[in-house]
């Protein structure tokens, strides 16, 4: 299932995202100290880590949601502070953590704001755009609920309408911060699924912070592991994903078994009665 | 087979009508125009109204003929230069404190955040009675006529914006420590009108009294000037800024990966708000409410968590236009429009409140 056979469709430049020497904080805390990763073009990354950890921050500024504190995020080669932010929203986009639409907003105003990049005063609407937000909702099988207001929704429906508006943005990247956290199990799945299948689709680069670590192993093409700002593993998840690693970043006794449908490791964690 | 499986129709819902010119194109809500058309087509009804009755009342169809351009001598006194200048101050302070609570109402995300709950008009007020009163013009209804009541107006209330701002700016505009704060401001700045009021005469501080309610008595061409040239500059700069305010709606993280530069955007905005609120401050007083309760009617008529900056605006004006009218003829003595306005806004303020502090939340 997590297989790196993405074909590219739809999305013509590669493009690639890289953090070089960045270090981030809030206030007076510095979070993530001079961490440099590069992001696999046209794959499923997904960073993993206990809370607090700087999981979120490195997200947010790799996507230039937080001023950095040093070194620099590369978009294509060039520093991403030293582009014009409108531009930027056109090739990378970020699915922030909870975000609130106003009261009544319907899901097709919403999908439809995804387009703001694109357009100009004089050029509001074009065909273009009425195409990508008919293709998100598509994609998101919102399409029926395009006429409902968000507030009006279930948690899931919510959470795609979200999805839809940041795929009607139309980037090659797209970053998301935590996409099932209080999700039920069916629709974390199928928000999963949803970014898989445009992984495969399109070839889209997909960065998640997720907080399931077995979810993260089945759909991940790349793991990267945090703890204390700091990167303490990167790559595939069968390679990564070991007990003593789990021990190291969660703290947690777990054994690791193969996942009988995927392959992928699954972690159980080890009942402290039961512990040797 | 439903409207959803139409495909004309589906394209409708999630595009509205999209008009295109050649390269151009601009997006219409067909609700909000509706909604607009049937507002301005009774603000017009009311605006004739208003001209047409009173002590010397006048046939509706010659007050018709005569806003078109078509005055008999005998009506042009009455009309020209006593009820058509009260008429369009009135048309305009509402358009402008429609517009500009709507423009504070999304960027705070927020329904209290309107300028006359947050003191941008009570700042307005405040520099504009101490330049009448301090600066011994003598006479507030006289002294708009002067171009230093609007300018300390809009003086007043830039200041007062800014303080509330950056007091309430913690990592982030929260709408509702912005409406705390701009609370608390409102009352230290409507203490310090109290004080300068004991400081002038009589005579000055009654006819202060009436201006700081927010009245349309006595206006004339003079007092059309501050507000129309402020819709004039304002309008068209906030109506360009409109896509930006859309994506600020979604909160500051959404707007900034949508690609806007969140504090120029954030602060043309602001500036247009608080110059509405300001000019409209100038030329009738602080009317109360209006700014606060036009949007979120314009959003009950358009829905759909839009800005609705256009209905807020014919919202406002017939708001207003209408309050005039109930206050100059449908009560035993003329009352100021402001305190008809304050009787439709303050049960609807406390409702608002009421319900926050219910929800625990800000709204």
């Amino acid at each position: 299932m997590a297989a790196a056979d993405g074909i590219a469709m739809g999305v013509t430049a590669p493009s690639r995202l890289r953090a070089d020497h960045v270090s981030l904080g809030y206030d007076e805390r510095l979070i993530v100290d001079s961490l440099s990763v590069d992001i696999p073009a046209g794959e499923i990354t997904v960073i993993v880590g206990a809370n607090a950890c700087g999981k979120s921050t490195l997200l947010r500024g790799l996507a230039r949601l937080l001023k950095l504190r040093g070194g620099t995020v590369l978009l294509d080669g060039e520093s991403i502070h030293r582009q014009s932010t409108k531009s930027v929203a056109t090739r990378l986009g970020i699915l922030p953590q909870q975000p609130i639409a106003p009261e009544g907003l319907t899901v097709a105003d919403l999908v439809g704001r995804g387009r703001h990049p694109h357009q100009r005063w004089f050029r509001q609407w074009t065909e273009e755009d009425a195409t990508a937000v008919d293709e998100a909702l598509r994609a998101t099988g919102m399409t029926e609920l395009a006429d409902r207001p968000i507030d009006e929704l279930s948690g899931g429906q919510r959470q795609r309408a979200w999805i839809a508006m940041a795929l009607a943005q139309g980037t090659p990247i797209v970053l998301l911060d935590e996409p099932t956290t209080f999700l039920d199990l069916a629709h974390q799945a199928e928000v999963m699924d949803l970014l898989d299948e445009l992984n495969r689709r399109e070839g889209r680069t997909i960065v998640a912070v997720l907080h399931d670590l077995d979810q993260a192993c089945r759909y991940a093409h790349t793991i990267i592991a945090m703890k204390d700002g700091r990167i303490v593993a990167l790559g595939r998840p069968t390679d990564v994903i070991t007990e003593a690693l789990v021990h190291d970043v969660f703290g947690l006794h777990a054994r690791i078994i193969s996942d009988p449908i995927t392959g992928t490791p699954l972690i159980l964690p080890i009942p402290k009665a039961l512990r040797t | 087979m439903t409207a959803a499986g139409d495909p004309v129709a589906a394209r409708i819902r999630t595009s509205g009508r999209v008009v295109r010119f050649g390269g151009v194109s601009a997006r219409v809500d067909p609700q909000a125009a509706a909604v607009c058309t049937v507002l301005l087509s009774l603000t017009f009804l009311v605006f004739c109204i208003g001209i047409s009755v009173g002590d010397f009342s006048i046939p509706l169809k010659d007050v018709v003929s005569f806003v078109f351009g078509h005055g008999n001598p005998s009506s042009r006194l009455i009309v020209g230069e006593l009820r058509l200048p009260r008429a369009l101050t009135g048309l305009m302070v509402g358009a402008a404190l429609g517009l500009s609570g709507a423009i504070f109402q999304s960027l705070a995300r927020n329904p209290l955040a309107s300028p006359d709950v947050i003191g941008v008009t009570a700042g307005a007020s405040l520099c504009a009675v101490a330049v009448i009163v301090l600066g011994g013009s003598g006479d507030v209804i006289a002294g708009v006529a002067s171009a230093s009541v609007p300018v300390a107006a809009l003086v007043g209330g830039l200041a007062t914006a800014f303080s509330v701002y950056l007091l309430a700016y913690r990592r982030g505009l929260v709408g509702y420590r912005l409406v705390l704060v701009g609370i608390g401001v409102s009352a230290m700045l409507t203490s310090l009108i109290s004080y300068l009021l004991t400081r002038a005469t009589l005579y000055e501080a009654s006819r202060a009294t009436v201006w700081l309610t927010g009245s349309l008595a006595n206006r004339g061409w003079e007092h059309v000037r501050p507000v129309s040239i402020g819709l004039l500059v304002l309008v068209p700069i906030t109506l360009a800024q409109a896509p930006q305010l859309r994506a600020l709606q979604l909160g500051d993280d959404a707007a900034r990966a949508l690609g806007t530069r969140l504090e120029p955007a954030r602060l043309v905005l602001i500036v247009c708000a608080v110059g509405l609120a300001a000019m409209a401050t100038a030329s009738a007083g602080p009317v109360a409410f209006v700014a606060f309760v036009s949007p979120v009617l314009a959003r009950r008529l358009v829905g759909r968590g839009s800005a609705a900056l256009l209905t807020s605006m014919c919202v406002g004006s017939l708001l207003v236009l209408a309050s005039d009218l109930v206050a100059r003829r449908a009560l035993p003595a003329e009352l100021p429009v402001g305190i008809v306005t304050s009787i439709i806004g303050a049960p609807y303020l406390l409702w608002l409140l009421w319900r926050a502090s219910s929800i625990g939340a800000g709204g």
